[in-house]
């Protein structure tokens, strides 16, 4: 048998799925007693080019209430032809297509390899892929300028089938209609006024069949999208040229004052338009902004200048006099749109504030549709088993908490295992139906007796991710130091439960491997924007936070502990310790944070490139020492979304903050002198460092009055 | 003779010891056509419900000798005429215009005397309806009749002054001395003349001339003044005891405005003088600004105030100025002068604020200066400062023309502006309705096609190579299009706007631009329009939206402007504004038929004060096919200084050019925008209302989103304390507006009146054309209020009161039975007579509603010329005309006795033309006007001539392109043959006839005005 690690890296490449326990306590009780709750992170669409999409459709177990689908863990009676479903024990009659079935001639869906197998589903009209760009035209002419050009660019990125609509806004908001001939034509729409679908309908003309269906026999009837949102292939000269004569927004602004930008009301004619025109299929509101909404419903701070955008200190005082209602606004708009299926994404560019905080709902409540159904039959689930996911995409990876709802009293055989069947329904980008189901085992066990078996199987990499997930959860339902006060607890109680010590006595506490990391990752966690406000924005946590709830268990924890990288003439790039002590003279360091990708120079290499070594031929070995973590970060910047930001810096640069910022304080101006080493950069902060942290930890895992 | 007897003497205490006394100091004087008078025996009106009048011979044999219309003209011997004009200009002012010459011998009197007792069978086309009724009236008449004569002064009624009474006992007895004692008493006075009347050519004027002999001398009188134009008439009345009334013998309009011109045509009007009348509007003359404003600017219904409040109630003569700020000026006239007083703005009296203007007198070595309106003593601005002569008059004076100048323009400071910041340039924004309607009828494409050359032609300021105007477009249906029609763009953008509920304007950069610039991106959108809109079923329009379009946009881009509207039905589109159909024809001649008049009320109330507040103008083009709500639709521009244009049924065929002319006028004519006009006056009296195309926020500021130089305001004066005769009444008008060229500008137009506590100074100095205008607007705004009957009663009694308090107060003792008339009133009946036949103040179902409610918005509007025609059109024989003549054709009276089986007649009254073919018209004249040979081969419905080779199509065509050019409208050219059915449009055109939807002719109207004349007398 394979060791746990690799299992459970196995596990991740077939199925997308980890736990945090791959033995689960085999009751309620125990289960509690567990600290971390079994859970699970899972990517539904993993990327499988392994996996080829099956042409047929599922077949489900036939209880109404359980509708599961026939998977490798099911038992089959070749000879009756039947199956018993492995979540409710009904058993089911295979279908006629199935009745070559036989030991040697099984369906994919049944071999152990396709324990993640995708459906396509044939039924029903295939629905384009609907794409909705909503421009902000309050920008600089430069950026405007570059967004202009991005978004002409990205046409030739979407598939030519899919349909794309422009609704562009600043004071006012216009919903363009594409592919006019000799003059192009927009719907206008004041920045202050609110309309829903049923309004907007009847003001785009969309209520009754356009004259254009009428004039003749060739109207085909598929054409089901209207004026505003038109095929790529078709429209992508017209589009090209619309994008190209946008202007900013020409209403004057005076001085002192916010251009008018009516994002509340672009943004809610943008549901609306789907609404009214392709509801429950698959679309995209794409948002650019260039700052906040400064008025009508949405809007997050007014055009006065001298009034500032909230900040936490504003929340805290309840003195955001905007934020309820903006953020009532845009979770309604969340809603509306997540119940028909659409996305919105928001791409947000500013130097101040753009109201992120109030909008966050709109991107975490939507999100291609899909919906998740996990069917934890044996472990049971209380309230909802059925979530809608507006987009996900290959690295899109939701936590899922289960509660084990077995009584104690009530063992579960010996050798049971649970399964848990994940079904995502989803519209693939190329325009189809697809289904996806992953089924999934793990043994129980009960915690009395074979507490070590659990203990062995956790995840502690999944289990920090799942409880930092929480942890931001009630961050933002609850005030930050509970929050804080509520992760210690719970791992202390972690170190009690799993923790090898005598009582008492700190200095014996030992962790087996499976844990050792854990509490680390919890003072990184604690230290994260997601957990801590100060000196980010309100906007800058929320965007922290959506992107923290929906990266993959690897960008995750390098969002919690960023990694680090040193380059020295001393040998090849090699990771080092996040801590101050990695920090040399001699060292050229890179940090990936997730958001950031930042190079500092130690502060001799800082001067040798100051002194311009690098160009002269004989030093061409610190060039290639210049450029190496450069191409590094390259690299990273291509491939991560969103893009993070590229800093460049060196020792006693501004930026170095950054990096100052995230590494362990093992060094502060107030121990240096007694720690008299020598080597790395002390740090001025009053923070403790890990040392500290886990000296305290132990103090109180150990305690008996704990 | 009288004259300097007359002036001399304190007047009307001479004149007072009683008319002999007056009569005889006047008698022998020149003759002065002072008024006709009425021998009006029993004669009754059967009149108000039915709207017509009878004139009703109660006891034909008794009355015969005693009916008599007598008119009496003061207008005298030459000799006389030129004595007055070498009179100095202190007495000048007392001159009456018209006839010029002897300003004080005014009252001398002829009489011209006509038996109206056979006249009714004669003159009445329809004697049997008079004769019915001829019984029942009589028996009240009669004692009436007889009464007058017997009458004690102490009976006058009431409101006489005391001081008038006197006079009445004279004239008294009189009449007792019955018919040919007024005969008797006439041709004494008249004796003096008996050779003058014909030789004065211009003694023209009128019958009154003829008065000079006795009944039969007067007979020929009229015979002279009507020339050529009714030869057989004349001869038939010439006998004492005439058996016809002639309708020559009845004051003529044509005539008046013929001798006027005959006089003063060509002339220059020097405004030189203290309340000097100046010639009439329909006159041809020249003025010379020389410290009065140009009567084109400002005309009163007197140019001699009463001094007190008592006189002027007395009279009821309304005394009112109808100021045209903008009125064109001909060539030869020199366009006004702009002074700039620098970054202080113009000079004003601290106190009232009027301007610096003539009437300022400089005192105190030229350091301080009196205000001439409030007598406040203001100090002289040190860079204002100026020497005096040995006059007392600035040495500057003929460098200023704030000094020496009735009218001229300020340059206004930023005080003056808005916000304190100089005005954008104005704008104007082209609004085309593109529903179904407009779009199959071809109007869109016409507009289009139209505003592309129209464009290039935008006034522009003087001077200036390109015009400053910017525009913009914008279509619509049930929501607005707008375009984006900025130079940059290589093809124009629609913007729609769907929430009409809250308009807006989608776009500010773009939307209203210089036309030059941007003439390809528009000729574009132009081209496109139509075509863009050709598959549309839209039927439905809103209309309130469109025009706070408008206003946002003009708001947006802080500037002042104007909306063309070309809209076809009725709002009915769900938005703010929309209307439903409240047409009711029960409701007329009902108290409740002014609610036909009235604007549905709420959205368009607050639309007209935005539109004023922001300085937005609209002028609506309406193509309905039915009933659409004009009174409510026509609010907004009614209150604007806008016009509306309507072409019911529109064809492009028929209306297509008609609309254009008026389009291409409506564009082009010189206008000002965002203005506010005051009105100062010199203590005593003020001004207390107005009328007209414009807002009041107050009881003082005219509001006018834009005023343009057909736009006229009438101002009615009341007084407040007992005006001076020797300081007279001044006024002032200041026009604070943007000028087309976007500059802040003040007009002024300053006018000096005389005053006299003598009504017959009063009477001397009215001036008709104004005066009806007053009347015209003052009853078109109480059928908002009150029931048409009632109106037309007022109408009715106020003409007759001021009739007899002049006949009262100022004419010379004569027979009850006789009409006496002012001279400058005596064609006042007519006018008033056709004023209540107006659609609006008939009451007949046959008449649209919408019809009715557009006349009455667009005469609110109307200058003295325009009222003139209208209530007057020229009727001109074309049939005798001489193709080589520069002179333009002599126009008859408007009655169908002037028409002829073989004539040819063009009628015009500024709003609609005809061109009448009588049936036996000559073949020759048919081919040579319409290149067919018989009125038979002629086609329905052209609406213009051919235009052929031939010297009398040549010469008709220019005729009426003549026409065309100098209205403020276009007309259409509706060609009538006679007996066709079209006829009956032409007829009710006819103003001296009967009307055709109810209404008394003017022969009628003047025997039912005599009646209640002697009514009040008695």
């Amino acid at each position: 048998m394979a060791t746990f690690p690799e299992y459970i890296a196995q596990n991740e490449e077939r199925d997308g799925v980890r736990f945090s326990w791959n033995v689960w306590p085999s009751s309620r009780l125990e289960a509690t007693r567990m600290v971390v709750p079994v859970a699970a992170l899972f990517t539904p669409l993993k990327e499988r080019t392994d996996l080829p999409p099956i042409q047929y459709e599922p077949v489900l177990c036939s209880r109404a209430t359980c509708r599961a689908v026939l998977n490798p863990l099911c038992q089959v009676d070749y000879r009756a032809k039947l199956w018993a479903c492995n979540f409710c024990y009904q058993r089911n009659q295979f279908p006629p297509s199935y009745a070559g079935i036989s030991e040697v001639n099984q369906p994919a869906e049944l071999l152990p390899l396709f324990s993640t197998i995708e459906y396509v589903v044939q039924r029903g009209p295939q629905m384009p892929l609907v794409f909705l760009y909503v421009v902000d035209t309050c920008m600089e002419d430069e950026d405007l300028q570059a967004l202009k050009e991005s978004l002409q660019m990205s046409l030739s990125l979407l598939p030519p089938t899919a349909l794309v609509g422009l609704i562009t806004f600043g004071r006012m908001v216009q919903v363009h209609e594409l592919g006019c001939e000799g003059i192009s034509k927009s719907y206008v729409f004041r920045g202050t006024k609110d309309l829903n679908a049923k309004q907007l309908q009847e003001m785009l003309g969309l209520t009754k069949p356009s004259a254009a269906q009428g004039r003749g026999p060739q109207a085909a009837p598929q054409q089901s999208f209207n004026r505003f949102l038109q095929p790529v292939q078709k429209i992508d000269m017209n589009l090209t040229d619309l994008l190209g004569e946008l202007q900013r927004d020409p209403w004057p602004v005076t001085q002192g004052k916010r251009p008018l930008r009516s994002l509340g009301v672009a943004m809610s004619i943008a549901v609306g338009l789907l609404e009214c025109t392709f509801p429950n299929t698959g679309a995209r509101i794409m948002t650019f902004i260039g700052g906040p909404a400064t008025q009508g419903p949405g809007m997050v701070v007014g055009d006065e200048l001298k009034t500032p955008i909230r900040s936490w200190h504003d929340i805290e005082k309840d003195n955001a006099k905007f934020m309820k209602k903006a953020t009532k606004h845009y979770e309604s708009l969340a809603s509306r749109a997540s119940s028909n299926g659409h996305i919105i994404d928001i791409y947000a560019c500013a130097l101040d504030q753009t109201g992120l905080l109030e909008m966050k709902c709109c991107t975490n409540y939507t999100g291609l549709r899909q919906e998740v159904q996990v069917n934890p039959q044996e472990i049971g689930t209380g309230g909802t088993c059925q979530w809608k996911v507006c987009g996900l995409d290959p690295s899109t990876t939701l936590a899922l908490y289960f509660e084990v709802v077995n009584q104690h009293n009530a063992p579960i055989p010996q050798g049971g295992r649970g399964a848990i069947q994940f079904v995502t329904q989803y519209q693939h980008s190329s325009g189809q139906r697809r289904i996806r189901v992953t089924t999934t085992a793990r043994n129980w066990a009960d915690a009395q007796t074979q507490i070590q078996s659990i203990a062995a199987s956790f995840d502690q990499e999944a289990a920090a991710i799942l409880m930092a997930r929480l942890a931001v959860y009630r961050a933002e339902t609850e005030e930050g130091p509970d929050v804080l006060r509520w992760l210690d607890r719970q791992l202390i109680r972690l170190c009690q439960k799993f923790g090898d010590y005598h009582k008492d006595d700190p200095n014996s506490f030992r962790f087996s491997e499976t844990f050792s990391l854990y509490p680390q990752f919890m003072f990184h966690l604690r230290r994260s924007p997601f957990l801590q406000v100060f000196n980010n924005s309100p906007d800058e946590s929320s965007y922290y936070r959506h992107h923290f709830n929906r990266q993959d268990l690897t960008q995750a924890l390098i969002m919690i502990q960023p990694v680090l990288y040193a380059y020295s003439f001393n040998g090849p790039p090699e990771p080092v310790l996040l801590d101050s002590s990695s920090i040399l003279p001699d060292r050229i360091l890179l940090m990936d944070t997730f958001f950031q990708i930042l190079i500092y120079h130690g502060e001799t290499v800082a001067q040798w490139r100051k002194a311009g070594y690098q160009d002269m031929p004989e030093y061409e070995n610190f060039k290639h020492l210049l450029q190496a973590p450069v191409d590094d970060a390259q690299e990273l910047l291509h491939t991560r979304f969103p893009m993070p930001r590229y800093i460049d810096t060196e020792h006693g640069g501004s930026q170095a903050r950054f990096l100052l910022s995230k590494v362990n304080p093992s060094q502060t101006h107030n121990n240096m002198y007694t720690w008299g080493q020598e080597s790395g950069a002390p740090i001025l902060t009053d923070d403790v460092s890990l040392q500290v942290f886990m000296d305290h930890l132990k103090k109180l895992a150990v305690s008996s009055a704990a | 003779m009288s004259q300097q007897g007359y002036v001399a003497a304190p007047p009307y205490s001479q004149a007072q010891p009683g008319m002999g006394a007056y009569q005889g100091g006047f008698g022998s004087g020149p003759t002065q056509p002072l008024y006709g008078h009425y021998g009006g025996p029993p004669q009754a009106f059967s009149a108000p419900p039915a709207g017509k009048m009878h004139l009703i011979v109660l006891n034909r044999t008794f009355f015969l000798s005693a009916i008599t219309v007598v008119m009496i003209f003061s207008y005298p011997a030459p000799p006389a005429v030129s004595a007055p004009y070498g009179q100095p200009p202190h007495s000048l002012y007392n001159s009456m215009a018209s006839p010029g010459p002897p300003p004080t011998q005014q009252l001398t009197n002829q009489m011209s005397s006509m038996n109206l007792g056979s006249h009714v069978q004669g003159l009445q086309s329809p004697p049997p309806p008079v004769s019915s009724v001829v019984q029942q009236p009589f028996q009240t008449p009669p004692p009436l009749t007889m009464a007058p004569p017997q009458m004690p002064p102490g009976l006058q009624s009431p409101h006489m002054s005391p001081l008038m009474s006197p006079p009445q006992s004279p004239p008294a007895s009189m009449p007792m001395a019955s018919q040919s004692m007024a005969g008797t008493s006439m041709a004494g006075m008249g004796g003096p003349f008996p050779g003058p009347p014909p030789p004065g050519p211009g003694g023209f004027q009128q019958p009154g001339l003829g008065s000079a002999g006795q009944f039969g001398g007067y007979m020929a009188g009229p015979q002279q003044n009507m020339p050529g134009a009714f030869p057989g008439a004349p001869s038939a009345m010439a006998g004492p005891p005439q058996k016809k009334l002639d309708p020559d013998s009845i004051p003529s309009i044509t005539h008046v405005i013929e001798d006027d011109q005959v006089k003063q045509g060509g002339q220059v009007f020097t405004t030189n003088i203290r309340g000097q009348v100046p010639p009439l509007v329909t006159t041809d003359f020249t003025v010379t600004d020389q410290g009065n404003a140009s009567p084109r600017f400002i005309r009163c219904t007197t140019y001699s105030l009463p001094c007190t409040a008592d006189l002027a109630k007395q009279c009821q003569v309304p005394l009112a100025a109808i100021i045209k700020p903008f009125a064109s000026l001909p060539k030869n006239e020199t366009p006004l002068y702009v002074v700039n007083h620098g970054d202080t703005g113009p000079v004003r009296c601290n106190r009232c604020k009027a301007y610096m203007c003539p009437y300022m007198q400089f005192i105190d070595g030229g350091r301080r200066y009196q205000c001439g309106f409030c007598n406040c003593v203001n100090e002289v601005p040190v860079f204002y400062f100026q020497h005096l002569d040995h006059m007392g008059r600035r040495v500057d004076f003929y460098e200023r023309p704030e000094l020496s100048l009735g009218s001229y323009e300020f340059v206004a400071t930023l005080d003056y502006c808005k916000n304190n910041k100089p005005p954008n340039s104005p704008a104007y924004i082209f609004m085309i309705d593109v529903s179904y309607n407009n779009i199959k009828s071809g109007l869109v494409k016409l507009i289009c096609d139209e505003l592309k050359t129209l464009l290039e032609k935008l006034p522009r300021e003087e001077g200036m190579e390109t015009s400053a105007i910017k525009v913009g477009f914008v279509t619509y249906n049930k929501v607005l299009h707008f375009y984006n029609v900025k130079s940059a763009l290589a093809q124009p953008q629609m913007m729609v706007v769907s929430d009409t509920a809250e308009m807006f304007v989608p776009l500010l950069d773009g939307f209203l631009v210089n036309y030059q610039d941007s003439r390809a991106v528009i000729y574009n959108l132009l081209d496109q329009i139509p075509d863009m809109f050709a598959d549309t079923a839209e039927s439905e329009t809103v209309f309130a939206p469109v025009i706070q379009a408008g206003v946002e946009a003009f708001k947006a881009a802080e500037c002042s402007g104007k909306l063309f509207i070309f809209h076809s039905s009725m709002p009915t589109a769900e938005a703010p504004g929309k209307l439903k159909n409240r047409d009711d024809k029960k409701l007329v001649n009902t108290d409740k038929e002014k609610t036909l008049f009235q604007p549905q009320k709420g959205v368009y109330e607050q639309l007209s004060k935005d539109c004023v507040a922001s300085g937005c103008c609209v002028d609506l083009f309406l193509f309905p096919s039915q009933y659409t709500d004009i009174a409510t639709m026509a609010d907004v521009p009614s209150h604007t200084g806008g016009s509306v244009y309507k072409y019911s049924n529109f064809q492009i065929e028929t209306d297509g050019e008609h609309f254009l002319r008026d389009l291409r006028k409506d564009v082009q004519k010189s206008i000002g925008f965002d203005a506010i006009m005051r009105v100062r006056t010199s203590t005593g009296f003020r001004a207390t209302d107005f009328f007209g195309g414009m807002y009041m926020n107050n009881t003082t500021d005219v509001e006018m989103a834009a005023v343009d130089c057909d736009n006229g305001v009438t101002v009615e004066f009341k007084h407040d304390d007992t005006l001076s005769e020797e300081t007279g009444a001044l006024m002032q008008c200041a026009l604070l507006y943007t000028t087309i060229g976007g500059q802040r500008r003040l007009r002024i137009h300053n006018l000096s009146l005389n005053c006299s506590s003598q009504l017959s100074e009063l009477y001397k100095s009215c001036e008709t054309d104004s005066l009806i205008n007053f009347f015209a607007k003052s009853a078109y705004r109480a059928i908002l209020n009150q029931p048409l009957k009632n109106v037309r009663e007022i109408l009715v009694n106020q003409t007759a009161h001021m009739l007899a308090c002049y006949r009262k107060n100022c004419a010379s003792p004569s027979a009850a039975s006789q009409l006496i008339l002012p001279d400058a009133m005596k064609v006042f009946p007519v006018y008033m007579n056709s004023l209540m036949k107006t659609a609006p103040l008939v009451g007949s179902t046959e008449l649209s509603t919408d019809d009715r409610a557009h006349q009455r918005l667009s005469v609110m509007a109307m200058g003295v010329e325009d009222t003139q025609l209208l209530l007057y059109p020229r009727l001109i024989p074309l049939h005798n005309i001489d193709v080589n003549s520069e002179k333009p054709a002599t126009p008859v009276r408007c009655s169908e006795e002037r028409l002829t089986d073989s004539g040819i007649f063009l009628l015009e009254n500024g709003q609609s033309m005809f061109l009448w073919l009588g049936q036996a018209s000559s073949p020759d004249f048919i081919q040579s006007l319409f290149n067919v040979p018989s009125l038979a081969h002629l086609q329905g419905h052209m609406c213009a001539l051919p235009e052929l080779d031939n010297p009398l199509s040549r010469k008709v065509r220019s005729i009426i392109s003549g026409l065309l050019e100098k209205r403020s409208n276009s007309m259409k050219l509706q060609i009538v043959r006679q007996k066709d059915k079209p006829e009956m449009l032409f007829r009710q055109f006819l103003v001296e006839d009967k009307g055709l939807h109810g209404g008394a002719s003017y022969m009628d109207f003047l025997c039912y005005v005599h009646r209640e004349i002697r009514q009040l007398l008695t």
